[in-house]
């Protein structure tokens, strides 16, 4: 984690992309959602998430990738620690780019399309992060198992969304309950627990698998 | 599954599905939603396939990562594209039921959600093992774990947000509640059950087989 953290700094290579690519992300959005100067209602939720999404999954892809070189994934894989702290290394790398960019995206989406509260609920926060911890958890392991197969980059995005769709509704759900009119905070802290159980199980079947998994 | 064992079963399959229809025609009529409600027949033993079809799946492939047994592997394979097939089988029947009970063909509502996010995983599961190549068998099988701890979730998820589709309760006070319509419930079940095990007894054979020409195949490559 920190050479991964000592590359990064040097290069910016993977912050500078993703971040480019969201901000993209959030514009195409606004050209298709705001109309007369008017955004179309309940959008600013489904974007700012499905834009933390599609940067994320482009975020995961150059995590184990990088490790290809020279065969460094093996001499990672038979350095002597645990398996899941070398999970845990990229796990937390991931998490980090991922909040670095919605920084900016939340801000954003806030602007262009008139939801000021993203920026002022700290709900919001709360939900955004429990997404990360899901979502990277889970796409650190695919990601870590892609790096062998042929066609990683079609088939990470393909394996992914489905296994994550339910904590991108939940963040959804939750972050528009925090938009309405009148914020509906009960409902943010049922979705807000949902998406806490999800990233439970499914750090936690991470945890398990990437070590059968990681052997050959 | 020996062969006998195998004929005998796909016999006792065919007799059922045959004798079904004249059991359902001849069930009591629901009360408000009438001859559509026939659907159930079909589409409950549909997605009680699918589910059992998900967890052998899952738990073939937690055998197979932990254990790494082949044969576990040949089984999930075989089970994960059951859950396919019998998940289309409740997503057609869903709808045309769907169309005449609530006046639409779907309703995002959180059991049809989930039903649609357990059906993408198992076809990503298969578009894994198609195009994954070589070692794609371990994440595979970690994809079908994953899935398999998708169906607590969706089988509560009626329960715990009261909303259109009716709740899992239903199905087991039918006994109490509708005993005309339980026989042919049952019988529906259970030849679906029949049709799974056949067909996933001949799948795995099949993939069994496979893999022993396969290995056929290199060892004469080799002399």
């Amino acid at each position: 984690m920190r050479k991964d953290l000592r590359v990064e700094s040097r290069s910016w290579e993977m912050v500078s992309t993703t971040l480019f690519f969201a901000v993209s992300c959030v514009l195409v959005f606004s050209f298709a959602f705001v109309r007369g100067g008017q955004p179309v209602d309940g959008a600013a939720a489904g974007i700012l998430w499905i834009a933390v999404a599609f940067s994320g999954t482009l975020a995961l892809g150059p995590t184990f990738d990088r490790e290809r070189h020279h065969d460094a994934l093996r001499g990672l894989l038979l350095a002597p620690v645990e398996r899941s702290a070398i999970f845990l290394g990229k796990f937390m790398g991931v998490v980090l780019l991922m909040t670095a960019v919605e920084l900016v995206v939340a801000v954003l989406v806030a602007l262009l399309f008139q939801a000021p509260q993203i920026t002022q609920n700290p709900w919001i926060a709360v939900l955004l992060m429990l997404g990360n911890v899901g979502f990277a958890a889970v796409g650190t392991l695919f990601a870590a198992m892609l790096v062998r197969t042929r066609s990683r980059s079609v088939l990470l995005p393909i394996l992914l969304y489905p296994i994550t769709l339910p904590a991108l509704i939940a963040g959804v759900m939750g972050t528009a309950a925090l938009l309405q009119a009148e914020p509906n905070l009960d409902l943010a802290r049922m979705w807000a627990a949902l998406l806490l159980c999800f990233d439970v199980v499914f750090t936690t079947l991470a945890l398990w698998t990437f070590e059968p998994v990681m052997t050959e | 599954m020996n062969q006998r064992t195998f004929a005998g079963l796909s016999i006792v399959g065919l007799v059922m599905f045959a004798a079904a229809p004249l059991w359902i025609a001849r069930a009591p009529y629901e009360s408000t939603m009438g001859l559509i409600q026939k659907i159930f027949y079909f589409h409950v033993p549909g997605w009680i396939v699918m589910f059992l079809a998900v967890f052998v799946a899952g738990i073939a492939s937690a055998i197979h990562l932990f254990r790494q047994k082949p044969a576990a592997d040949r089984l999930a394979h075989a089970a994960a594209e059951l859950a396919v097939i019998f998940g289309i089988i409740g997503l057609v029947t869903g709808p045309l039921w769907a169309r005449k009970a609530w006046g639409v063909w779907w309703q995002w509502e959180p059991r049809l959600t989930m039903s649609i996010i357990l059906e993408l995983i198992m076809c990503a599961y298969l578009l894994l093992r198609r195009y994954g190549g070589p070692g794609s068998d371990k994440l595979a099988a970690t994809l079908a774990i994953f899935a398999m701890a998708n169906v607590p979730f969706v089988y509560y998820s009626v329960n715990i947000w009261r909303t259109i589709h009716p709740a899992t309760s239903v199905v087991p006070q039918l006994a109490v509640s509708a005993p005309g319509m339980f026989g042919p419930f049952v019988w529906c079940s259970v030849a679906f059950l029949v049709l799974f095990t056949v067909m996933l007894a001949a799948r795995t054979r099949l993939e069994a087989q496979r893999a022993e020409v396969e290995r056929l195949h290199l060892a004469l490559e080799e002399q």
